[in-house]
């Protein structure tokens, strides 16, 4: 008769979007390049909506390859970052209450990227997601697909590896 | 051509949102660098910039060398890029890539930069790639 009521579902949502909030905002370069996350569960999918200034090519236009490559790295970076915040978070190991911006979990360090582009970027909006394939005591493999009006129609992927940030 | 290539490298709206300046460039050669900016950063404890910037400047790096080949359309775009992240960029320093394309065929241009701070004996990251290219027909 004891058994714990589960928390109402609006506190959960809060502080997990608490969470994601401090980790994303934390980066000024995250925020330089306007994007954001939208969470579904454990699941983010980033966005970077068009802005003038991503156009590499102003002829065609088409987007720069190196803001479609950093939108990868940040979405790949935060991917990770974020399915190691979440494990704290639901083992108990981290408070999101306690997370601020000046104690920020640590993010994992690139140790090699590799971006491949098979289509030209248009001047849209851009969504990518990343999918952690091993995340290791030390280094993890990600993967990340990105793309624009069409799911189906990839413009971007990359694969990095990481190195992961020390624990507690 | 040094000009024409500075005019254009001012005239990409990313390169100019990340301050890059064309520095060098020559026949398959380029050297472009970016000033240290906060609004880069991607480690707020540190102030270390953002991975995701410095393969901004590597690929453009790569691409305007590609784009200096002599034999080739003056235009490229990239397949694939390869970066490996040596150590962080020190906060305040300016980050200067050197980007050599050193082999070309009909339609690819293989391309290999390294990025350096101010401390220039340590890289802070190297770069391979392979880009599009139109080799121009010599017999015409």
């Amino acid at each position: 008769m004891n058994a714990k009521r589960p928390e109402p579902v609006q506190v959960i949502k809060e502080r997990r979007d608490r969470a994601l909030n401090v980790l994303v905002h934390g980066v000024p370069y995250i925020n330089f390049l306007g994007i954001r996350f939208d969470r579904k569960g454990d699941e983010l999918t980033a966005v970077m909506p068009y802005a003038e200034r991503h156009i590499g090519n102003p002829v065609l236009p088409a987007l720069h390859g190196g803001a479609t490559a950093s939108f990868l790295e940040v979405t790949a970076i935060i991917g990770l970052g974020w399915s190691i915040l979440w494990e704290e978070i639901e083992q108990g190991e981290v408070d999101p209450a306690a997370i601020s911006p000046e104690s920020i979990p640590r993010l994992p360090k690139t140790i090699d990227f590799t971006v491949d582009f098979l289509r030209t970027g248009l001047p849209r909006d851009a969504y990518a997601r990343a999918r952690v394939n091993r995340s290791g005591r030390r280094y993890a493999s990600v993967h990340v697909e990105a793309w624009q009006d069409n799911r189906e129609r990839m413009f971007a992927q990359a694969t990095g590896h990481f190195l992961m940030p020390p624990r507690g | 051509m040094e000009k024409i290539a500075r005019q254009m490298i001012a005239a990409l709206p990313f390169a100019r949102a990340l301050g890059m300046q064309l520095d060098e460039i020559e026949h398959g050669r380029a050297v472009i660098s970016m000033p240290y900016d906060e609004r880069l950063v991607g480690e707020p404890r540190t102030g270390v910039i953002h991975g995701g910037a410095v393969s901004a400047l590597m690929d453009t790096c790569s691409g305007a060398a590609v784009m200096a080949r002599t034999d080739g359309p003056g235009v490229t775009a990239t397949i694939d890029l390869r970066i490996d992240y040596m150590r962080p960029a020190r906060p305040g320093d300016r980050i200067r890539c050197e980007a050599f394309c050193y082999h070309t065929t009909r339609s690819v241009a293989f391309v290999r930069a390294t990025a350096t701070d101010e401390d220039t004996d340590r890289p802070v990251a190297t770069a391979v790639g392979a880009f599009t290219f139109d080799k121009k027909d010599p017999t015409s």
